[in-house]
């Protein structure tokens, strides 16, 4: 068995022995990423000094006994929009191909003080914008299942580099979808909370009011705890939620007993591939084995959450974006005639197609005369998207469906056509707009790609979430799967 | 970067917002401004558009004696900009941001001010609450007050507005009341000679006198505004407003007419009092000491807001004391000092603070004003001036000026004025 397909608990009993070391982790870490990178070209930046010098000092603390948490040691790769102190954060973005933050995010401080070792940053696509990794301003990261084959996005990085075992875990950021998607395309595990429960202090902004940063991971268990690590208040960001965090760890009992679950109508419908269709209803077939019972349920609105999503997240990103102006940040352009002209050359040459989209989308919803047709009309669809949530929520536990229409799709094959890829996210969408937490694991194959299952939960209620995972889990193989690199 | 919403900044805006009479909102919110310019280097400015924390207020401003009120439309919080400053030559721009992000209040004013004047005057009166509520310190000159003055002009009696210019880079009152002067005589020669006047930014060049184009309003910026999402909704209940509200001091108007009533200052002596908040309390912390509130009102009118005018200096510059003018009255009173010896005194503490007692007694000022030592000099002075003597006896007044002067300078001007004149009359007289 792969040193990294060991179970968390395991691994940290065996280097609480001295039966491993930190750096054999470490070593395994650029390993792998030595031999199955250059085929899925994850990585955007390799931190393997760093990494080796920490790992020596952890093998110190662990000499003298002094080691704590569970995440101890454990190589960890960090989406490349995370801020880390003295290490490139590009946003797989040309214009800032040269950023090297003066401070750690906040999730970064945590992982830190959990003493992980961040092995290095992840390819995504640029800014965040897009499902597919193909709008990396540098190159796309391919899907180790087929690397024919898209790994999602835009944290395709982060999920291609955990299912290919390079890491132990990875951080991702999801806004629209951006962590569960690529996780069911490429057959791991992949949390987005609650907007609010972990901090964006020092993620880069896409859209401020969804963007929220979770763990990708190859088992529901891992994803708890990287959870536990990251999760909590920070007074550096406002729209933090100041909430007790529980222990998701002893959430995590198997028992779904008597659990009602919702399956709504709109994302079994039309647009879903049949053979994702069967993969859900075969889930849900073990949940009611556990003595859950499942019933379909509508969100009326979801018709509208795309719109609605390119509306507002454009129109944030618009403003958010405004500052690689070619001044304080990145890539300058050379030989500008004034500073207007410096301003659209270095955001002409910086930034890529997709994002320069989303920045014109959004700067014309915001636009005087506009505001109030296409902003303020989206900001009220919002409302009863979240309206949709609570609702069905008032009378069951957990919402789920399929995270992703289709299995991941070939490289290439949707890049002419953004409103199809915009598409993609028609599951996942509606939840971010609802501001509520959702994991997708793996749930069966099709045509050797994996199938992503959407477990969406209340606001806060991880660990239910977490819980019904957890469950699906130990009791089916899903997740035992590997890809063969 | 996020920002994080600074609460003593929100408090310091409820209080200023209380003192102009603005109703507080129950929510608050904020929004971004989007503009391209080095001086953000967000690229956006965090600012309220709809929701502000204060509006429909209004202060009351006295100008030849009439009382006006002018409107306060509203007073929201924002957060301050990098100062640019241009090279000459045009060859670059410098970019400083260390005041970025602090908080900054804008007050907007109804279109009720009619002159120069009154702009002034309102800009006075705004000051004075800002000071009484220990919101900012107020300095034009140091940029913890601005002002840009929207002015235009219509025929008597027409309802509408003209077209407005908008001046700015004004750095002082004097700057504002100039500008708006200049403006006003610039409109009026552009319509009397059938022109139009175009609705643009106009700067201040304090040293040409001047007005001059800046941007005209065909490139003002769609600025975008929309609710900032990195900040949550500003919730102000009426527990926090009570208790915003139990922070702020007598007003300066409030005062105003306590003075007058109590003290019975002129209006105008008050006005000129109340309007500086240390001022004011110099005048009360006199009061602990001497009862004689005109007298302390005209050390103030006149002798220190002379020394603090003629040297361009503040009240907060100078370390006088209540205690100090207080009790340099009382000495005048009890005879202790003349009043000319007093000017000595006073100047003395504008410079060293100490305290009149301690002033009289190293510089050896005590007046005199034992009998037997005046008439010991009086004698003298009268046997070494003969001529006088006989110019005097022989009808000329302006004589016996010249043998008091004479006394006095024999006693480093300590001698008791009155005494003098009385024994110098007894000895010619007798």
């Amino acid at each position: 068995m792969a040193l990294f397909d060991m179970r968390l608990q395991q691994l940290h009993e065996q280097l609480h022995d001295k039966e491993l070391s930190v750096a054999e982790l470490v070593d395994e870490s650029y390993r792998r990423i030595k031999e199955t990178d250059p085929s899925i070209r994850a990585f955007i930046t390799l931190n393997e000094e760093q990494a080796r010098e920490q790992a020596a000092e952890l093998d110190r603390q662990l000499a003298a006994g002094a080691e704590r948490g569970l995440l101890f040691g454990l190589p960890a790769g960090i989406k490349d929009n995370i801020v880390t102190e003295g290490l490139l954060t590009t946003c797989a973005s040309r214009f800032l191909s040269n950023y090297n933050p003066i401070y750690d995010a906040t999730v970064v401080k945590k992982l830190k003080s959990a003493q992980s070792v961040t092995v290095g940053k992840l390819n995504m696509d640029e800014f965040a914008m897009g499902g597919s990794n193909e709008n990396s301003g540098f190159f796309p990261t391919r899907n180790p299942w087929n690397t024919d084959y898209v790994p999602g996005g835009s944290s395709g990085g982060s999920a291609a580099s955990v299912a290919a075992g390079q890491v132990y875990f990875a951080l991702g950021s999801d806004t629209g979808g951006s962590i569960r998607q690529p996780a069911a395309y490429c057959g791991i595990v992949g949390l987005k909370p609650t907007y609010g429960l972990v901090s964006r202090f020092g993620l880069v902004a896409f859209a401020s009011s969804l963007d929220q940063i979770g763990p990708l991971t190859k088992n529901v268990e891992d994803a708890a705890y990287v959870l536990q690590a990251i999760a909590g208040y920070d007074p550096m960001d406002s729209t933090s939620a100041n909430v007790d965090i529980p222990d998701y760890i002893s959430a995590l009992t198997g028992d779904v007993k008597g659990m009602r679950i919702g399956v709504p109508k709109e994302y079994m419908g039309q647009g879903i591939d049949p053979k994702v269709k069967e993969a859900i209803l075969a889930a849900l077939k073990v949940f009611e084995g556990l003595g859950a019972t499942w019933e379909e349920v509508s969100l009326p609105h979801t018709e509208y959450a795309v719109a609605t999503y390119y509306l507002l997240a454009s129109s944030e990103a618009s403003s958010n974006l405004a500052r690689f102006d070619g001044v304080r940040y990145g890539v300058r352009a050379d030989n500008p005639d004034n500073l207007l002209d410096l301003y659209r050359k270095s955001r002409s040459q910086g930034f890529g197609p997709e994002v320069k989209r989303r920045i014109m989308l959004g700067t014309y919803a915001l636009s005087s005369g506009y505001y109030d047709a296409y902003y303020l009309k989206a900001q009220k669809v919002r409302t009863l998207i979240k309206r949709d949530f609570d609702n069905v929520f008032a009378n069951y536990d957990v919402i789920i469906g399929p995270t992703a229409p289709t299995t991941a799709f070939r490289i290439g094959e949707q890049i002419g056509d953004p409103l199809t890829m915009y598409l993609n996210d028609i599951c996942t969408i509606p939840v971010s707009l609802a501001g509520v937490p959702a994991i997708s694991v793996p749930c069966g194959m099709a045509d050797g790609l994996p199938i992503g299952l959407q477990i969406i939960g209340k606001p806060f209620d991880e660990t239910t979430v977490l819980r019904t995972a957890h469950a699906f889990e130990q009791h089916t193989d899903h997740h035992k799967r590997r890809p063969q690199l | 970067m996020l920002p994080v919403l600074n609460r003593q900044a929100v408090e310091y805006a409820m209080k200023a917002a209380m003192a102009l009479n603005c109703t507080i909102a129950d929510v608050s919110k904020f929004d971004r401004k989007n503009y391209f310019y080095p001086d953000s280097p967000k690229a956006y400015q965090i600012s309220q558009y709809d929701q502000p924390i204060g509006r429909d207020g209004w202060i009351d401003i006295e100008v030849n004696g009439q009382t006006k009120r002018i409107g306060i439309t509203r007073l929201h919080l924002e957060e301050d900009a990098g100062k640019l400053t241009h090279v000459s030559g045009g060859q670059a721009s410098l970019v400083d941001f260390n005041r970025v992000g602090t908080p900054l209040l804008e007050i907007v004013s109804e279109p009720d001010i009619r002159s120069p004047e009154e702009a002034r005057a309102y800009l006075e009166k705004l000051k004075a609450i800002m000071q009484y509520c220990d919101v900012s310190d107020v300095k034009m000159e140091q940029g913890s007050l601005r002002c840009d003055a929207n002015i235009s002009l219509r025929p008597y009696g027409q309802k509408e507005f003209g077209t407005k210019t908008e001046l700015k880079n004004m750095n002082s009152f004097r700057g504002v009341q100039r500008g708006l002067e200049y403006e006003q005589w610039r409109q009026a020669d552009v319509l009397d000679s059938g022109g139009r006047v175009v609705q643009e930014t106009r700067r201040w060049d304090e040293a040409q006198g001047r007005t001059v184009s800046m941007r005209s309003k065909e490139e003002a910026h769609d600025y975008r505004y929309f609710p900032d999402p990195d900040l949550v909704k500003l919730i102000i209940d009426d527990e926090w407003k009570a208790r915003v509200r139990a922070t702020i001091p007598e007003l300066p108007d409030a005062r105003k007419a306590r003075y007058t009533t109590d003290y019975g200052l002129s209006s105008y002596d008050a006005e000129v009092i109340t309007s500086s908040k240390k001022l004011a309390d110099l005048f009360e912390e006199s009061l602990a000491y001497t009862k004689d509130a005109k007298a302390v009102a005209n050390w103030i009118m006149g002798d220190l807001l002379g020394h603090l005018n003629a040297n361009n200096l503040e009240i907060g510059d100078v370390p006088i004391t209540g205690q100090g003018l207080g009790e340099m009255i009382g000495l005048i009173e009890k005879g202790t000092i003349s009043n000319k010896i007093a000017k000595t005194v006073f100047k003395e503490m504008l410079e060293s603070g100490k305290l009149p007692q301690q002033i009289v007694e190293e510089k050896g000022l005590v007046q005199i004003s034992d009998e037997g030592a005046i008439r010991e000099i009086v004698n003298r002075v009268v046997e070494a001036n003969p001529q006088s003597v006989e110019d005097y006896k022989a009808g000329k007044q302006k004589a016996i000026g010249f043998l008091v002067g004479q006394v006095m300078k024999e006693t480093k001007g300590k001698a008791n004025p009155g005494l003098v004149n009385q024994l110098l009359a007894e000895r010619l007289n007798g």
